[in-house]
């Protein structure tokens, strides 16, 4: 610049202190997202522990600087010393209801970024299709998705999603939703979900996976081996919510293992077998999960470092559901009040901001189980067309 | 346009030879457009009573589109490009059909408004595009309103000058006559609202001692209310504007608006109340509103243009001319307020159902499909006088960003209400028709 500024001496370099960088590896549930950023005359300096602090102060920085009437860039002097008050802030996508292109997805990886998002919660399949091209599987998603050809994530969509998310500080955690939510599963998995009666005969309509069959458990192994090895984050998201009882009730040979079991008429109990063996799978995996709250409701034996996804709202009750979860010693993620899919005239963002998550009775080791939250945008009325200004 | 809508502008399909085994069967190789008056129209406007009837026969190897004006022939071409469909190898396909088809209701229209948010020329003319494939035929350009006056007045550029958001959100001359020979080119009929004289803040800004000074005892507040009624230089002004307005805009029809007029202001200028108790007004300021009402109505007809008001104007009992069309837009009642007013033998639009900007959860197309504007008290003469409907995309949570996917395709449960016949009310057929021409319009 020839011309001096009117104020200030210009500025030209920020430079950027990192103690441990860590910049090859991935954002974890523990990593370091604080930073220090000071503007004074003559110098710019962000400093933080981790790469992931840095990321987050870069993004305030970008947003410090404004331009004046004659196209100048300015910063005021400024000391800011800046941490994330939850270290879980997410992001879910679901890719199952309406196929996402991956433009879409970066995309949201990009305004995430502007309002540092740390975690995409990739609800990836569904009921409805079955996107995710499985190299163990490849018949899922071949007869599963919406179209084979055009609504699949490749190995190489998904490897570009994580690296994106990567480069922004952004953790991705798959949602393999089951044993409910998996109509789409059916045909490629002969077998895998329980076919539901009418009287003695098949409807030919499928229900949830068969918790039954050891196959079931051999194909979900093999599906979860390939997903922890895809996906490095430590964390899965298992689901486990809705499961619809009706189809177990009306197959024969279900109500038959139910009498073996003594579970009576007590579905949940067949639920949790299913789950408990899922959550061992995992373990034994070396992958920590994080489930829906119908598992914590239906008194599923889980181990204690699970985390607890609070989803209902009816009416206030998921205050309640939190001090429960929280009480019973386990982390807790908070979405119920910010189910961004059910949108409603005029500046609805008023009522997702003046949730206070602690806002539950509880003692102070309670609230630090409180690991963050979650905005969801269900797909059932959303894909490329709407989904940034629904969304934003 | 028609042909890049079928069969893809940018996608080479020319040259794409079709395997011979595809070749078997009937070839349609032409389709023949006949627009049978003396008089087309295509040199003309679109208006209320234009024919959009037509007459389409597909049959090999010419089909044929017959229609009396080419604004039918216009929904004719809308039609036959919907009934043409890809098969798997890359072929067009059309069945052979026969299609009588004209429009239960001849004022199909959307509301637009640029004053809450100002709206690039480009979402108005997309706009204009979805509406041409849902046979919407009438644009209700809410242009200015409190907000911003974002309208370039050639004969008082201070309005927009001083009452737009800024210098560039502004629409010229030139961008105004694009919109309108745009519309046109589709059939759809452009009619501009300038709202008064509630809802004018932003004409204030450029018009000096326009509005409404507003006291709190004998001192005056600083703010301004609506357009003050008692001045005769509120008359000059309106005299002038709506002379350029009318020549601007080509349409019979002008909105004049008329709505949510708050009497507070006039209630607090002292020379107001004095104008009101020379007049023998009384305290009824919705007489003072009628007073400004009917001058206003006077000047817009000897521009020989017909008016458009919000249903107050008619509730509070303005004397309306003949031909005034009321719009009714209140939720509550408005069936009944439908009767009193072609009870009076007013001509009305019907908007109050179909406000899309009030969004909700889920399919809420359904509700706007379900409405039978018909449905209210009244003899078969009555009936005749609701001529139309409108659905309304008010500004204020709206603007470039997310316009398209908050109208469409909901506002085509409207547009097919409005043009077809009373009994096509399936909403599981109408939900497969939606989702393909949704898909379609993409």
């Amino acid at each position: 610049a020839e011309n001096e500024p009117s104020q200030g001496t210009p500025c030209t370099q920020l430079l950027v202190f990192i103690s441990t960088p860590g910049c090859d590896g991935f954002p974890s549930l523990d990593s370091k997202e604080g930073y220090k950023l000071t503007v004074s005359k003559g110098s710019i300096l962000l400093s933080a522990d981790a790469i992931w602090g840095a990321l987050r102060g870069l993004e305030t920085f970008s947003q410090l600087v404004g331009r004046d009437e004659n196209g100048t860039y300015y910063i005021n002097e400024t000391e800011i010393v800046d941490f994330p008050r939850f270290p879980h802030r997410g992001l879910l996508l679901d890719t199952s209801r309406h196929y996402l292109p991956l433009r879409a997805i970066l995309q949201t990886l990009d305004v995430m970024a502007y309002n540092k998002f740390n975690v995409f919660h990739w609800h990836i399949v569904d009921d409805p299709s079955f996107p995710y091209e499985s190299s163990t599987f490849p018949e899922l998603s071949r007869k599963g998705a919406f179209n084979a050809m055009t609504h699949v994530y490749t190995a190489s969509d998904v490897r570009a999603v994580i690296e994106y998310a990567r480069l922004r500080g952004i953790r991705v955690i798959p949602e393999f939703d089951t044993p409910g939510h998996t109509l789409s599963w059916g045909p490629g998995a002969p077998g895998l979900l329980t076919p539901c009666f009418v009287g003695k005969e098949p409807s030919g309509v499928y229900g949830p996976i068969n918790p039954i069959l050891n196959s079931s458990y051999e194909f979900v192994t093999s599906l979860f081996q390939e997903v922890s090895t895809v996906f490095p984050d430590f964390f899965l998201h298992l689901g486990g919510d809705e499961v619809d009882f009706t189809c177990w009730r009306s197959n024969p040979k279900i109500r038959a293992f139910m009498k073996e079991m003594s579970f009576g008429e007590d579905y949940k109990k067949l639920e949790s077998l299913y789950i408990q063996r899922l959550l061992d799978i995992i373990s034994s995996l070396g992958k920590g999960y994080i489930v829906w709250q119908e598992v914590f409701d239906n008194e599923v034996k889980v181990r204690p470092d699970t985390i607890i996804h609070v989803w209902k709202e009816n009416g206030m009750e998921y205050k309640e559901e939190m001090a429960n979860v929280t009480r019973a010693g386990y982390q807790a993620l908070l979405s119920a009040p910010w189910y961004l899919n059910r949108i409603s005239y005029g500046q609805d963002w008023r009522e997702a901001y003046k949730v206070e998550p602690l806002g539950f009775k509880g003692v102070p080791e309670q609230k630090a189980l409180v690991m963050g939250g979650e905005a969801c945008m269900w797909g059932e009325y959303v894909d490329v067309t709407n989904l940034t200004p629904r969304l934003w | 346009r028609y042909y890049g809508y079928m069969f893809g502008h940018s996608r080479g399909r020319r040259w794409v030879r079709r395997p011979l085994a595809a070749r078997a069967g009937p070839e349609l190789s032409e389709l023949q457009v006949v627009i049978e008056a003396a008089d087309p129209g295509c040199d003309s406007y679109p208006h209320l009573a234009s024919s959009e009837a037509y007459h389409l026969t597909v049959t090999e190897p010419v089909a044929t589109l017959k229609a009396k004006e080419v604004w039918g022939a216009l929904r004719g071409l809308e039609t036959f490009s919907q009934l043409v469909h890809e098969n798997d190898y890359g072929g067009f396909l059309v069945n052979e059909s026969e299609v009588y088809d004209f429009p239960r209701f001849a004022h199909r229209g959307i509301l637009l408004d640029t004053s809450r948010h100002y709206l690039p020329l480009k979402s108005i003319l997309t706009n204009l595009d979805a509406m041409a494939f849902n046979k919407f035929n009438v644009f209700h350009w809410h242009i200015v309103d409190d907000q911003s006056f974002p309208y370039q007045s050639i004969y008082f550029p201070e309005l927009s000058d001083k009452g737009a958001y800024s210098s560039n959100l502004i629409y010229t001359p030139t961008e105004v006559r694009l919109v309108i020979e745009y519309a046109r080119l589709r059939g759809i009929r452009v009619i501009p609202e300038f709202d008064t004289p509630g809802h004018t803040q932003s004409w204030g800004k450029g018009q000096k001692d326009l509005l409404t000074p507003c006291y709190n005892g004998k001192q005056p507040t600083g703010s301004f209310g609506p357009v003050n009624p008692i001045l005769n230089t509120t008359y000059d002004f309106m005299t002038k504007f709506f002379k350029e307005i009318s020549s601007v805009f080509p349409d019979k029809y002008i909105h004049l608006g008329g709505d949510e007029v708050d009497f507070s202001c006039w209630k607090s200028n002292p020379e107001v109340e004095e104008f009101m108790k020379k007049q023998g007004f009384g305290t009824d300021y919705a007489k003072l509103e009628s007073y400004y009402i009917q001058k206003l109505l006077d000047i817009v007809s000897s521009y020989k243009k017909g008016q458009i008001v919000w249903q107050e104007v008619f509730d509070h009992k303005a004397q309306l001319k003949p031909d005034t069309v009321v719009q009714v837009w209140m939720e509550n009642n408005y069936a009944h307020e439908l009767g009193s007013v072609t009870g009076a033998g007013f001509t009305t639009v019907l908007a109050a159902p179909w406000y899309l900007d009030y969004i909700s959860y889920g399919q809420d197309w359904k509700k706007y499909y379900k409405v039978e504007p018909l449905n209210f008290p009244g003899s078969e003469e009555q009936k005749k006088l609701l001529i139309g409907g409108e659905a309304c995309l008010w500004g204020e949570f709206v603007d470039a960003t997310n316009l398209t996917p908050r109208l469409w395709p909901r506002a085509s449960a409207v547009g097919e209400r409005l043009w077809s016949s009373k009994n096509v009310t399936d909403l599981q057929d109408a939900y497969k028709r939606l989702t393909s021409h949704r898909c379609r319009m993409l």
